[in-house]
């Protein structure tokens, strides 16, 4: 038996000896994402997993795990098997033309345009 | 396509990296030269995946084998608000053993498989919990002191190639500075009170200098790990140079308590700006890391316990139709 320091395990007449039958696979269950929200407005981030029997227990779980502290206003919880993820693998599906200055605002200059007009019309 | 799964039959096992994809090998090393994070699904070598789950589960196992010596006290904290600062370290601990668990699972050993290491006595942890927390001041000194190395270890890990034990990490040092703060204050109040208080605090550091010393793991001349964990990014600083950060950092602040510290050789050597200390007892270490210190039955029993008697309730919860899949991050 377990003669320890602290009274409540004393107490508990503790088998020092190992002979429990191993823990066996799901015993843990399957894994859910995390997902919070700092303060309204903001996205929501993942922040990590949990283990859970199901949903509602995986929030409580998330919610004391991540939220214990007082900095999110929301959670969002998603089993992981319900999460597609991209490969890094295939990391080149993202590739696309090399040049795409056509999508970004700085791509378009009229200013040297209008000046042109300007000129030439003597305005 | 890849054409890397064809292995030549005449081939014959030669090293570490044997067997491996040369070309996918170097690719990983660029990219851990470029300073960039291998992620779950990446290749990595056999062995570096074997390294961080040891590295990454022992962690875990210390985080959640670390709360029992000072969950001791919290029934007998001295007064509310240190008994609620207590339990919330406490709690804190066990929530990074939960993220710690995480980050090693994505590497592709389960939670239970860890866990089963840890309660048959396979796995390690860290060995200065393998001592007793005797009176309040051993949990302070075990809340300032063993918390202030394990940060310093975890700073340096922390920038480690491994994106998801770096993403636990840096989310466990947060959490950590409080408890370096409340160790700190609960030790300044046992060292500026009275004679008995004074008194207790410096027991409980003379008992728990060597442990502390023993924390960061024996010199790396004799740790052989140390090189390849090192070149991968796994493990960002030798044994030996986080023993002197902790010592720069500590020792004047110990001083500067009017506390002793129980090795007449330490003093910071002017010249080489390192502490010389009387080497830490190796053989002690390795006796209580092999099952002889004071409470390593203890601590593994009182952890079976703890699975045993929450079996039924995580039968009763498990749903039949549900597949694991590992974590994505």
């Amino acid at each position: 038996m377990i003669n320890s320091l602290d009274p409540r395990i004393a107490r508990e007449n503790i088998n020092e000896e190992n002979n429990i039958a191993p823990l066996t696979e799901m015993d843990n269950w399957e894994t859910y994402e995390v997902f919070h929200q700092k303060k309204r407005g903001d996205q929501h981030v993942h922040v990590g997993i949990v283990h859970a029997p199901n949903t509602e227990m995986a929030f409580l779980f998330g919610k004391e795990q991540y939220g214990r502290r007082g900095i999110s206003v929301n959670m969002w919880v998603v089993k992981t098997s319900n999460v597609f993820a991209s490969d890094y693998d295939d990391s080149d599906i993202f590739d696309t033309v090399p040049e795409k200055q056509y999508r970004e605002a700085g791509g378009y200059k009229v200013m040297s345009k209008i000046n042109k007009y300007k000129k030439e019309n003597n305005i | 396509m890849y054409g890397n799964a064809y292995i030549d039959p005449n081939e014959k096992p030669k090293s570490i990296i044997d067997g491996e994809d040369l070309i996918k090998l170097a690719e990983f090393e660029a990219r851990i030269a470029r300073g960039e994070k291998i992620e779950p699904k990446d290749w990595m070598p056999r062995e570096y995946r074997k390294q961080l789950i040891r590295m990454i589960e022992q962690h875990a196992h210390s985080e959640i084998i670390g709360a029992l010596p000072e969950g001791t006290w919290i029934t007998r904290a001295p007064g509310f608000k240190r008994k609620l600062a207590l339990m919330a370290k406490v709690q804190d601990e066990v929530g990074h053993a939960q993220l710690l668990y995480s980050a090693a699972e994505t590497l592709g050993k389960s939670r239970e498989a860890m866990i089963n290491d840890l309660i048959t006595g396979k796995s390690k942890y860290s060995n200065v919990f393998n001592y007793p927390a005797y009176t309040w001041a051993d949990a302070c000194i075990i809340a300032w002191l063993i918390d202030a190395g394990a940060i310093i270890n975890q700073v340096a890990n922390a920038k480690g190639s491994y994106g998801p034990y770096g993403r636990a990490l840096d989310r466990i040092c947060t959490e950590e500075s409080f408890h370096l703060k409340y160790g700190h204050d609960n030790v300044v109040t046992l060292a500026t009170g009275t004679p008995v208080q004074r008194k207790m605090v410096q027991e409980a550091l003379t008992r728990w200098w060597p442990p502390i010393m023993h924390f960061f793991g024996p010199s790396d001349k004799i740790s052989n790990h140390t090189e390849i964990l090192m070149r991968w990014k796994v493990k960002m600083a030798t044994n030996d140079d986080m023993r002197q950060q902790f010592l720069n950092m500590y020792v004047p602040k110990i001083w500067d308590l009017g506390l002793t510290v129980p090795d007449t050789n330490l003093k910071k050597n002017e010249e080489t700006g390192l502490w010389d200390y009387t080497e830490p007892d190796w053989d002690e270490f390795k006796r209580v890391i092999n099952g002889g210190g004071p409470c390593n039955a203890e601590r593994l029993a009182v952890r079976r316990m703890a699975e045993e008697k929450g079996r039924w309730v995580r039968a009763a919860l498990l749903q039949k139709d549900e597949k694991y899949v590992t974590p994505l991050a």
